[in-house]
């Protein structure tokens, strides 16, 4: 009954636009990897890795962005500790991916080489089982599914909201980034996990390898906003939204928001463990730095400039500023922070319903 | 009238504090449906509420008057589970303990309450507001599935004809003017089929052609539902009370029929001061 604005913008679209948009986003999605893998170096269709790379960690980046968006856009909880959820995702496929390099390490040894660094002659308990891809694909969502769970029992039993909510988020972020950082906790310390040399038996840098892992990204995507839309306009998404606005009289109608609440932040967690899952074999790296605390905000101010609680703002506010920040720390690597500080004030103040709510402005759509 | 009234359905969500809690209906053997007695609230040392004692019987429709801070809202805000009382009991029918039930629950045990400033989900529209509200399963699982069958369609329908926002219905409830919140508000309460409505100033800033309605409303409520109205509307209460109650410093200072009230004494003292 009641349209997001998102929908709203999409229904006023020509036909034509519509399909042409599809074409593109289609065209990006097949294009891209097709080009790598299928074109050699020298062709004019060739994309280099490092083109098709960059594309895939931004999408990475927009799954995490949507996730946020399902929690803070439509669910009033502002995370500013996302990047934690992400990160642990990335970590549970590093796992995996450290066991695959097999004796290929630079110690020859079947641990992996910041074990051997540390003198340690047996793989600690909580790495059993992560040779397995299964096993791993498993924590990829368990881990941070788990911890969410916990943290959202507690912090939405006693009711915690607001800016005390988004601050204990950061603050959980911070804490695990600082355990990360521990040589002794048992994941590389600050250096993380990187020299990854396969994935399911095949070479990671292979062009072939980048290209499936690219389209997995985009379906993933696919598969999360289909999922997101679904979810906000069921009555579930509606109460959700209710409890946003007016959580006491959603109380006095007889719901409790607090499985409502739980719900969407388990979920959101979930996905953003993928998100991160398919960002380390791209990448190729992950360290503790993925949980520091100006991480998990600048994915704040995605969702901000794209356009709070539109699902699809996020996608586009995820793409602009990580594109930006490609070019800016190219260009002037110093100014990149002030410059991102100046947009989020900028957005706030000038645009509260980010890019997409700009758009439907000017379309006159309310 | 059967002594169990309303099966109220399975309040599946949250956990109780003590098996009482959920009894499959609500016991008003004893004609009352609200019991509160010896009721004391403190902030910070100010007594909100001090031993009140109130009991409403059931199918009455009750005003309650009374100077600023004499203890309207937070009675109301005791009855519905957002302050826990320092002492004394509050009971819902003979058996359902308000003090150890959540918010959520006492809604779906009953009774449901429209605030003082007017509160309906701005950005949903008119229909969405009345869905949620709508008395049926209130789960995270149950709300996923949620479909709304033609019976329930109807039900929305004819409470928009009744609160006369048939032609709004998509618009958003925020849009509404004043007035048309306060009736959204009401037609929530409606789909909500409470058996108990509490209502904090329902015609503030209401025409008089539309308080006049809403007083036909009430009236025409009071034989299927129990209402305790706070208003300071003297006129609008007069419409509609057949019995009144006087709070004052968090105690009942007086009760009984307007007429007899206003001829109180200690009444005319405390609202003309002394």
């Amino acid at each position: 009954m009641t349209t997001p604005i998102s929908f709203q913008l999409w229904q006023g679209l020509p036909l034509w636009l519509r399909m042409a948009l599809l074409v593109l986003v289609g065209l990006l999605l097949v294009g891209l990897p097709a080009g790598h893998a299928l074109f050699p170096e020298g062709h004019a269709l060739h994309v280099s890795a490092f083109t098709l790379s960059l594309a895939g960690k931004i999408m990475c980046y927009m799954i995490a962005a949507l996730a946020l968006d399902l929690v803070w856009g439509v669910g009033g909880m502002l995370s500013l500790g996302h990047g934690l959820y992400f990160a642990l995702g990335g970590y549970a496929m590093g796992m995996y991916l450290m066991r695959s390099i097999g004796r290929e390490g630079n110690y020859q040894s079947d641990l992996p080489d910041f074990m051997v660094f540390l003198d340690w002659k047996e793989l600690p308990w909580y790495w059993v089982g992560s040779s397995h891809f299964l096993w791993a694909l498993f924590l990829v969502v368990a881990v941070p599914g788990l911890l969410a769970l916990v943290f959202g029992y507690f912090a939405f039993k006693s009711r915690i909201k607001g800016v005390y909510f988004s601050i204990i988020t950061q603050a959980l972020t911070y804490a695990a980034m600082l355990l990360f950082f521990r040589n002794e906790t048992g994941f590389g310390g600050n250096n993380g996990f990187t020299d990854f040399k396969r994935i399911l038996g095949f070479p990671i840098a292979a062009p072939a390898t980048r290209a499936v892992l690219f389209l997995l990204t985009g379906a993933l995507l696919a598969a999360s906003l289909w999922f997101a839309i679904k979810l906000v306009r069921s009555k579930y998404g509606r109460v959700l939204t209710a409890i946003r606005d007016a959580e006491s009289r959603v109380m006095f109608c007889g719901y409790n928001p607090f499985g409502f609440k739980l719900f969407v932040w388990v979920i959101s967690a979930m996905i953003c463990g993928l998100a991160g899952a398919l960002y380390v074999p791209q990448v190729g790296i992950i360290n503790p730095g993925e949980m520091s605390a100006a991480n998990s905000i600048e994915m704040a101010i995605w969702v901000a400039v794209g356009g709070r609680g539109t699902l699809v703002g996020p996608l586009i506010g995820a793409a602009l500023v990580n594109g930006a920040k490609s070019w800016f720390t190219v260009a002037f690597a110093e100014y990149w922070l002030f410059f991102l500080g100046a947009l989020f004030i900028g957005v706030t103040l000038f645009l509260p319903n980010g890019v997409l709510g700009l758009i439907a402005k000017l379309r006159g759509i309310k | 009238m059967s002594a169990t009234i309303h099966p109220f359905d399975g309040g599946a969500s949250g956990d109780a504090g003590g098996a009482r809690v959920l009894q499959p209906g609500l016991d008003v053997s004893h004609g009352q449906m609200l019991y509160l007695e010896d009721i004391t609230v403190s902030f910070d040392g100010f007594r909100a509420l001090n031993k009140l004692t109130l009991y409403i019987g059931q199918g009455e429709l009750r005003c309650i008057i009374g100077p600023n801070g004499a203890g309207k809202t937070t009675m109301m805000d005791v009855i519905t589970g957002k302050t826990r009382p320092d002492s004394g009991t509050a009971f819902f029918g003979q058996t359902l303990d308000l003090t150890r039930m959540t918010e959520p629950q006492i809604a779906q045990a009953g009774i449901g309450r429209k605030f003082q400033k007017p509160t309906v989900f701005e950005a949903m529209s008119v229909y969405d507001n009345l869905e949620l509200a709508m008395k049926t399963q209130k789960s995270v699982w149950a709300s996923l599935k949620a479909r709304l069958s033609g019976e329930e369609r109807d039900r929305i329908d004819a409470t928009l004809q009744r609160i006369r926002l048939k032609n709004e219905y998509l618009r958003p409830a925020g849009l509404l003017s004043h007035g048309q919140k306060q009736w959204l508000e009401i037609g929530m309460l409606l789909m909500q089929e409470p058996l108990l409505l509490l209502l904090d100033e329902p015609v503030a800033g209401m025409t008089d052609a539309e308080t006049d309605a809403t007083a036909e409303l009430f009236l025409e409520l009071a034989n299927k539902h129990t209402l305790m109205v706070v208003e300071h509307d003297m006129g609008f209460v007069g419409k509609i009370a057949d019995k009144v109650t006087v709070l004052h410093e968090g105690s009942v200072l007086a009760e009984g029929s307007l007429d007899e009230v206003q001829a109180n004494e200690r009444v005319i003292e405390v609202y003309l001061g002394r």
